[in-house]
């Protein structure tokens, strides 16, 4: 196998006697496009929130780029790489779009802590902002307080806001969630157009988007990775159709 | 409110923008300089409110920008005029300038021991944890009565004439340029602060403290910062009312004035700075005419003053200026 930019071995976590993760080992190659799916409950953001760090597992470990970062809190995680969006939007109300992308950026080179320069004179770091901005199709939008933009539009910065810590890995919880069906063809388009070396995981319901845009799915029921395989082996494996496919009439 | 969308706009001259001085802000700082010969006779008040004012600035930097409320700021309010009284009363330096810097760098390293348990607590224990500090420091200098002479105040402050050149008059010219100059002086250090890219990872913070570590910040250590920076502004500000005034009463401490400054900036308006030396005259202006009316109930007005603000204008009397003119926030 390739190597692996994320690995997860053996996560395990309970919440009281509900078994949320079991035993969950997967493994991400360095440009990957995998899909997470499962029913309503599977586990699916747990999964996120134990990899990024919102949660400590149980048991178990993540690795990234070889490296242990099981005992890293999120903030140092993402600073090495490992970033994600949130399935409802977590954005800053009262910054602008280019403040907040400049905000993180700003993170990233260790900008953030200066106090004694402008925010003015960080003009690579504003350059870079508005740039960012431009290829997520909000550069119309920069300057205008995140409350007062399109709820299409405040998913995209989601985005944005991800790609500016300059991920080797990127988690999508659900990017597309709450978007009407013409305006997620937009976001996914976005998402494939990606820098091919960053590797990406992403939540998803909607199973032609899923069918379209992932290389390889991992498939989660219960809190356990049921199967992972390429789209065509997921499409027509019968435990996958029980559990999940048929009874959400999709595919 | 006017629309800020410039689709091509330069997005630097957009965040230079930002940060540009308002007309008003030139204008309030003239007006600041009209007690000297218009009200001469007020100079003492103008001196209490600069000092107020600086303190309110210094509490609108960790409540206005970082959300850190607050009901304990007195605490370095009143370990800076201890610092510059006791230096003088007991050890015999009144240099006032040295004292100002000793005062800031004491509340300073204090507000950065303390920031410690601060960021490991929020909302209402917050209040609590502030409150508590606040309560406790001022039983220990009222304990401490033959250092700080408890109740009855430190006496015996002498304040040195400042670069050994203007000595403190009677009518306060002296005392209110000093005031004026170090507020002044504050509130340039403060704008920096606020229109830096420290100043927006802390609005970040304000706004959404969930997302700070998920774009990986050390967002507890920007609060540590601040609070620090805010702790010895605080303290400065305390300085200057000991040397002004040459005493220090135990009340620099008390529950009230740290109840107060955030009355002021409410009044004024937070995170804008400007609020809290608005905030500070009118709530200083409004009690010495209240207690002028009546002495004992001056505080009824107040009141009334603050639940009107708060019912009509949220964002304080700036703020409703700022709609009023069409200038966003």
């Amino acid at each position: 196998m390739e190597e692996a930019v994320l690995q997860t071995q053996g996560l395990f976590k309970r919440f009281g006697s509900l078994e949320v993760a079991r035993d969950i080992s997967i493994s991400l190659p360095r440009g990957a496009r995998h899909a997470l799916i499962g029913p309503n409950g599977a586990g699916k953001t747990t999964l996120i929130n134990l990899i990024t760090g919102q949660l400590k597992p149980d048991r178990g470990q993540i690795l990234l780029a070889g490296e242990d970062v099981t005992g890293l809190g999120t903030a140092a995680r993402v600073r090495r790489g490992l970033t994600r969006t949130f399935q409802i939007n977590t954005l800053f109300p009262d910054l602008t779009p280019l403040e907040a992308v400049t905000l993180a950026i700003g993170e990233r080179d260790g900008l953030a802590g200066r106090f004694w320069k402008g925010l003015a004179s960080h003009a690579q770091a504003v350059e870079e902002a508005y740039g960012l901005l431009q290829q997520l199709l909000l550069a119309q939008v920069a300057t205008r307080p995140t409350r007062t933009l399109a709820y299409g539009q405040q998913r995209l910065l989601e985005i944005a806001l991800a790609l500016a810590t300059r991920p080797k890995v990127l988690l999508l919880d659900e990017p597309a969630a709450g978007v009407p069906k013409d305006e997620s063809a937009l976001l996914f388009s976005v998402v494939a157009g990606l820098p091919p070396d960053i590797s990406v995981l992403f939540i998803e319901h909607d199973m032609n988007i899923v069918f379209s845009f992932a290389t390889r799915i991992i498939v989660l029921v219960a809190g356990g990775v049921l199967m992972e395989a390429e789209p065509a082996v997921v499409r027509n494996d019968p435990r996958v159709r029980e559990v999940y496919l048929g009874s959400a009439r999709h595919g | 409110m006017a629309d800020t969308t410039r689709p091509d706009t330069d997005p630097l001259a957009w965040i230079r923008s930002r940060s540009r001085w308002p007309v008003f802000a030139i204008l309030l700082w003239l007006a600041a300089l009209l007690p000297f010969w218009l009200f001469p006779t007020y100079l003492l008040l103008a001196r209490e409110i600069a000092i107020a004012a600086l303190f309110a600035i210094s509490v609108d930097l960790i409540l206005g920008y970082a959300g850190i409320v607050t009901l304990g700021h007195a605490m370095f309010f009143g370990l800076g005029a201890y610092t510059a009284g006791l230096l003088s009363a007991r050890l015999g330096w009144g240099e006032p300038i040295s004292g100002l810097l000793l005062a800031g760098a004491l509340a300073g390293l204090v507000g950065f021991v303390v920031s410690f348990l601060i960021v490991r607590v929020q909302h209402l224990a917050l209040i609590m944890v502030t409150l508590g500090l606040g309560l406790l420091t001022y039983e220990l200098a009222n304990a401490l009565t033959w250092l700080t002479g408890g109740t009855d105040g430190l006496r015996g402050v002498s304040t040195w004439p400042i670069f050994n050149q203007f000595r403190f008059d009677l009518y306060g010219y002296t005392a209110y340029s000093y005031s004026l100059a170090v507020l002044f002086l504050g509130f340039l250090i403060s704008r920096r602060i606020v229109n830096s890219s420290f100043g927006l990872a802390l609005r970040g913070i304000r706004e959404n403290v969930r997302r700070m570590p998920a774009i990986g910040s050390d967002h507890r250590w920007h609060l540590q910062k601040i609070y620090a920076i805010s702790a010895a502004m605080a303290g400065v500000a305390g300085a200057l009312l000991a040397q002004t005034t040459n005493t220090v009463a135990l009340e620099v401490l008390s529950f009230q004035r740290s109840a107060d400054v955030v009355v002021m900036l409410i009044l004024g308006g937070t995170g804008r700075l400007y609020g809290a030396i608005i905030g500070a005259a009118i709530f200083l202006v409004a009690r010495d005419q209240l207690a002028g009316i009546n002495p004992q109930y001056w505080y009824l007005g107040i009141g009334l003053l603050l639940m009107v603000v708060v019912l009509f204008l949220p964002k304080g009397v700036l703020g409703g200026l700022s709609r009023l003119t069409g200038r966003p926030d």
